[in-house]
């Protein structure tokens, strides 16, 4: 504490750059949010209900929950098994894919759609030989998944990497000394370490993927109550000046987000003091 | 993992078959990820050049070239040289009130900080069309002294402004933390003054981070869809962002024409990629892996 009050002293700028902090973040982000709820409270409660449990509604809410959680459960698979080939094995180009993942952080969404849709359309590179089976992904809730996969890909990747580097080797040396076979350590002793960790890309790709709609928008087919996602008829509402309307479904979709944005900090919180204690730190 | 096989192979000469996957798993499983990677970033990333390239050389100039995507580059490169610098003065702004004092609601702040992330970029455009249009809560004010905002330049960077806004924050706070406070308490000490110090100790050391934010920021800013979308009002050559220009173009299915101007983006992607990686490798192990932490919080 006496160190803390210290260094208050010693640095100075402190009431100037704060000041315009907190200035710039309630011109750009707090008053512009803060007009969700001034619209919506000029609806009234049955106004809104009425709004927010429409047919439409609901259905886009589903569409969007649904394609949102396939999307980052195959994420989940996925970028497990990608980060664990970056970190353990070794092989040629290694550097350029490392590199390459983060692609979807870096495309504009746009151009990811209409690459994808390109792509996933019957006559399309992929969209022909899937056909061909007798499957159709253009156009239906697949192609929607499709987008969201490519959109959340990065982020299990990104948050398992760092926990396997970390990983203590040993703890694997004393389980395969024990007995245990290959299979055994890695669900009895690697799993349970990694679990944290999946479990916020997981979040990340999830709550992406609800807010998505560049890519969405394009390979989605965007018909009412079979593939218009949330995002989407917001957007239609604004467009009809429906303002009322636009903002009752943001608020309910916007509190969902909160809620997964304050579960992500509250495991991150709880992971960086546990790592902290394990380190005897505090 | 490398180094400790090595050290054990060292020891016992023998392959740690315990430790070490067999050469089928091994192989297997780098060939699925290879499999998954392709489909999923390789081939639509070749697909954009492929489509844009169908026409030949002389369709992809002139539809670079053509005015309407010569006014959306320039609105675009507007945007971004507006956003990007207004993000980088409030990175540095809050980092340094963040990074190196210490006050109650801190974790609160850094919350904050990182909403925009959380937030729909439809809902993202959303906001500012309830606040400054036509029937928004300064719409009325704005129209009497003719200020327009939505549907004009005012409106896009705003949008801009917000979905990048984190980005360049969210890079320097964690790094100014862990630099601490005792060199720059050293420089005061020895006589410079707070802007010096600032100048010439704390800017100095966070340079790559500072870079690698304004590389993330500036693709960001450029390559926004959504919220732009919400309060550009799509009119051709005066409000059409690349990105807008591009699905104008698609859904006029002028295909050829719509994945030249795409690839552009795609190679501000290629670039923006290639400069993080080499950022990376400059800022050393040790910074990578705090920005590996950053990205895990960075979205959250």
């Amino acid at each position: 504490m006496m160190a803390m009050s210290r260094k208050r002293r010693v640095l100075p700028g402190f009431g100037i750059t704060m000041g315009f902090t907190l200035l710039y973040l309630s011109l750009i982000v707090l008053i512009p949010l803060s007009t969700v709820w001034l619209k919506t409270a000029t609806l009234s409660w049955s106004e809104f209900w009425g709004i927010v449990t429409s047919a439409r509604t609901l259905a886009a809410y589903r569409l969007s929950l649904k394609t949102a959680w396939i999307a980052a459960s195959v994420n989940v698979i996925a970028g497990l098994l990608v980060a664990w080939v970056l970190v353990r094995y070794r092989f040629p180009g290694k550097r350029f894919i490392d590199g390459l993942v983060d692609l979807p952080f870096a495309l504009p969404t746009a151009v990811a759609g209409i690459a994808l849709t390109s792509l996933y359309a019957s006559n399309g590179w992929i969209g022909g030989y899937v056909e061909a089976l007798g499957l159709k992904i253009a156009y239906t809730p697949s192609g929607i998944v499709i987008a969201l996969i490519f959109i959340g890909l990065p982020f299990v990747v990104r948050t398992v990497e760092p926990v396997l580097q970390d990983f203590d080797i040993a703890v694997e040396e004393a389980a395969a000394s024990l007995g245990a076979s290959r299979w055994q350590t890695f669900m009895r002793v690697i799993m349970p370490e990694l679990l944290p960790a999946l479990l916020t890309g997981f979040a990340l790709a999830f709550a992406r993927g609800l807010g998505e709609y560049g890519s969405v928008i394009f390979i989605a087919g965007n018909m009412p109550l079979r593939t218009e996602i949330t995002p989407l008829l917001i957007m239609i509402k604004l467009e009809q000046f429906d303002y009322g309307g636009a903002t009752a479904i943001a608020l309910v979709f916007l509190s969902l987000s909160f809620a997964i944005l304050l579960g992500i900090n509250i495991l991150q919180w709880r992971r960086s003091a546990a790592a902290l204690a394990a380190r005897g730190l505090r | 993992m490398v180094s400790i096989a090595g050290k054990f192979t060292a020891g016992t000469t023998a392959e740690p078959t315990a430790l070490t996957d067999s050469r089928v798993v091994r192989w297997g499983l780098i060939g699925l990820a290879l499999v998954y990677l392709g489909v999923f970033l390789v081939i639509p990333l070749l697909a954009v050049f492929v489509k844009a390239l169908e026409q030949g050389i002389a369709v992809y100039w002139s539809a670079i070239r053509e005015p309407a995507a010569l006014a959306a580059i320039q609105l675009t490169l507007l945007t971004a040289g507006i956003a990007v610098p207004l993000n980088v003065l409030f990175g540095l702004m809050a980092s340094w009130a963040v990074a190196k004092f210490e006050f109650p609601g801190k974790h609160l702040l850094i919350t904050l900080i990182d909403l925009p992330f959380s937030v729909s970029p439809v809902i993202s455009g959303m906001i500012f069309v309830l606040l400054c249009g036509r029937q928004g809560v300064f719409g009325p004010w704005l129209t009497e002294h003719g200020i327009k905002i939505i549907f004009a330049l005012p409106g896009i960077v705003l949008a801009t402004i917000f979905v990048t806004f984190p980005l360049v924050a969210r890079e320097l706070i964690p790094l100014m933390q862990a630099q601490g406070t005792d060199e720059e308490e050293a420089a005061l000490t020895l006589g410079a003054n707070g802007w010096q110090t600032f100048w010439r100790v704390t800017l100095p050391s966070v340079k790559w981070g500072l870079l690698y934010g304004v590389i993330l920021c500036n693709a960001r800013a450029m390559g926004e869809f959504g919220a732009v979308s919400v309060v550009s009002g799509h009119i051709r050559g005066l409000t059409n962002t690349i990105p807008l220009h591009v699905e104008i173009l698609y859904n006029e299915y002028q295909f050829t024409a719509a994945f030249a101007v795409a690839s552009l983006l795609c190679l501000l992607a290629l670039v923006t990629l290639i400069a993080k990686h080499a950022i990376e490798r400059k800022m050393g192990q040790r910074a990578i892996s705090s920005t590996r932490e950053l990205t895990r919080r960075r979205v959250a």
